[in-house]
């Protein structure tokens, strides 16, 4: 057996994968029964039909011609993780300036090329635009630095 | 008709409601931002609906909701622009757009290929804004006779729609539908007060915010697929020439006519129901405006035709979506999710009441819908030159001020830094989705009828004493699921189910 669309087997895995962690999960909460659902009722029955479904779904991928999945671009979603996830710390701990001034000079690390200085000016417009537009114009209560 | 005798007091309240000053410049502003996001590649209507949504918290509710729609009609039409002038459609519905809009413009015809897709549009959009007036109310009455039964019978047929209408393998569609409902039902359940996967997270009680999981999917990843495709190297052929001639002649307006009408009901039908969108609609219409047309060898080549029809049938099917959703109280698509969420948080419960207990909403909003069609008309054509000049800004400079407006718009929902971890787990939830060709827009539809479904479910069941022969019984709803049964068995003919690949191909 040969997997012949990589995009069809691995989305049935995880297909299979969701609705089995779904039917894991649910065996703490009640089940109840049809005329009573209980709150496990819904997501297991969810769960078993994912799984059902993942599997269609993963043998096609023995039959159907696919296209590949291609390759991953780890960088870029390495680094605008880490610079979302960043902003999410940040603006509570080091205030709006710094967040949005670490996030984009991060973030753009993930383009194809990277002009250092370019991403500062960026960065420095986009904090003066989003301040004005967003604590200054609509009154959204973020903290500007960590002093308040 | 009871209807058509007080449709005229009604939109009078209607236009009473919209044209007031304020109304007004929230109408424009909501258009000129939808047009200005929908003009960037990679921005889609969700996504722009959800970054402007913090924008809208502080305002009243008409207001809001003019200003949210505004934004919906402008990306659809910013959309089109793009697709026209620079082959590059800002979001799925105007892919059609590009086959021969782009090519008119090459020919030099670009401003006859503007002013048609303003002028299809206008008219789809009066059009729909009258059916939305005159349906709404009738369908209304009806809806409030729905039990639990009929409630998720209707559901489930908005949903396998919008799974049979979905691009590419339906089998996933219907798969990401039942991870939708289950993303849908995280956080603590009505009933029992139990906490449902929610890992022990307390930011997680009230459930995942719809905000963070469409940003997420559509903000999130669609940036890393454009960084992947590498956005600026794709070679935007920017049309240096300057457009001098707007008007349409007097042949190309004979020759749009049958077009645009056509494409208004195409879109009209899809729209109005659930599930279906502007997407299929734009696909349909150019499909059978290929077949209707004397020179069917000019598709493709410049036809304007092929832009009548498309862009007429994608605005009916927009200002369409309304109507379930307005008057059901149940979203047909996602980005009309946003809209019900948008209103609940303006304290309004939606249903079939809101049209009784808020005349001024209902019918403001109508109103607005007009003035909005109108406004993008006026603002649209003289502005052509803005947005050309925003799309030589390169993606490199763009992505991190998206990012930004993201980040802004997620935080501000709730203040809560776990809406922004969420926002990176669906965005990479998102990648892996569209790398393994399974289309997200089934499951942001799932997610938000989650727990309705749930509900519903239970609520019919009980009433039956657990007897699931209850949803064939009752005649309203044994008809919703006669008909999705019939749309899926449709589907699988082997017949049709080609022609849908074909259309979606071409």
């Amino acid at each position: 057996m040969k997997i012949t669309s990589q995009e069809d087997f691995w989305g049935g895995v995880m297909f299979i994968a969701f609705g089995a962690l779904a039917i894991f999960i649910a065996q703490d909460y009640p089940f109840g029964t049809a005329a009573r659902m209980g709150p496990g009722y819904f997501p297991t029955w969810i769960g078993i039909i994912l799984v059902i479904l993942g599997l269609m779904i993963a043998a096609t991928g023995f039959k159907d011609k696919g296209q590949g999945i291609g390759r991953w671009p780890w960088k870029a979603m390495v680094l605008l993780s880490i610079a979302f996830i960043f902003f999410g710390w940040a603006i509570d701990h080091v205030g709006f300036v710094l967040a949005v001034f670490i996030m984009v000079t991060l973030a753009s690390a993930a383009g194809r090329e990277y002009r250092w200085k370019e991403a500062i000016i960026v960065a420095i417009a986009l904090i003066i635009g989003s301040w004005a537009l967003f604590i200054k114009g609509l009154e959204l209560p973020f903290p500007l630095f960590w002093w308040r | 008709m009871d209807a058509l005798a007080s449709l005229l007091p009604n939109l009078a309240l209607g236009f009473q409601t919209a044209v007031s000053l304020q109304n007004l410049m929230y109408c424009f502003i909501g258009v000129f931002v939808g047009t200005l996001v929908g003009v960037l590649p990679g921005v889609g209507p969700l996504a722009a609906i959800a970054m402007l949504l913090p924008a809208t918290f502080n305002l009243p509710p008409v207001g809001a909701l003019i200003m949210l729609a505004g934004i919906y009609y402008g990306t659809q039409y910013g959309g089109s622009t793009t697709s026209i002038l620079v082959n590059l459609p800002g979001e799925s519905a105007s892919v059609v757009t590009c086959l021969d809009g782009y090519q008119m413009a090459k020919n030099g015809r670009a401003g006859p290929a503007l002013a048609i897709a303003a002028v299809g549009s206008f008219f789809a959009g009066t059009v729909c804004t009258l059916l939305i007036a005159l349906a709404g109310p009738p369908l209304a009455e009806v809806a409030l006779k729905f039990g639990a039964p009929e409630y998720f019978s209707l559901m489930s047929m908005g949903l396998i729609a919008s799974a049979v209408l979905a691009s590419g393998s339906m089998l996933k569609a219907i798969a990401m539908i039942f991870l939708g409902l289950l993303f849908g039902i995280v956080g603590t359940d009505v009933n029992s007060g139990m906490s449902r996967f929610t890992f022990g997270m307390s930011g997680l009680a009230d459930g995942l915010s719809f905000v963070v999981v469409a940003m997420g999917l559509f903000g999130f990843g669609e940036i890393l697929n454009n960084l992947e495709k590498g956005q600026d190297a794709s070679g935007r052929e920017l049309l240096t020439k300057k457009i001098d001639h707007l008007y349409p002649t007097l042949r190309d307006l004979k020759v749009s006519v049958g077009p645009i009408v056509r494409g208004t009901a195409i879109g009209a039908f899809f729209g109005t129901l659930p599930g279906a969108g502007p997407t299929i609609s734009a696909f349909s219409s150019y499909a059978l405006e290929k077949k209707m047309a004397k020179h069917p060898e000019e598709f493709g080549k410049g036809a304007i035709q092929g832009v009548a029809g498309p862009e007429s049938a994608n605005n009916a099917a927009a200002q369409c979506a309304f109507i379930p959703t307005l008057t059901l109280g149940i979203p047909g698509s996602g980005t009309m999710a946003l809209m019900l969420g948008a209103l609940t948080i303006q304290g309004i419960a939606p249903g079939p009441q809101v049209m009784t207990q808020r005349p001024e909403l209902f019918w403001g909003l109508i109103a607005s819908m007009w003035i909005g069609n109108a406004m993008l008309v006026v603002l649209n054509l003289p502005l052509i030159g803005l947005w050309v000049k925003l799309l030589t800004v390169p993606y490199r400079i763009l992505f991190p001020a998206i990012l930004t407006f993201m980040a802004i718009g997620v935080y501000s929902v709730n203040n809560l830094d776990l809406d922004i971890y969420m926002t990176v787990f669906f965005g990479l939830m998102g990648y892996v989705f569209m790398k393994l060709k399974c289309e997200p827009a089934p499951l942001i539809l799932a997610f938000v009828l989650g727990p309705l479904m749930e509900e519903n479910l239970r609520r019919a069941l009980l009433i039956s004493r657990g007897d699931p022969t209850v949803f064939f019984t009752r005649p309203i709803s044994a008809v919703f699921l006669g008909l999705t049964i019939l749309l899926l068995v449709i589907m699988v003919l082997p017949a049709v189910r080609k022609r849908r690949d074909e259309a979606y191909q071409e």
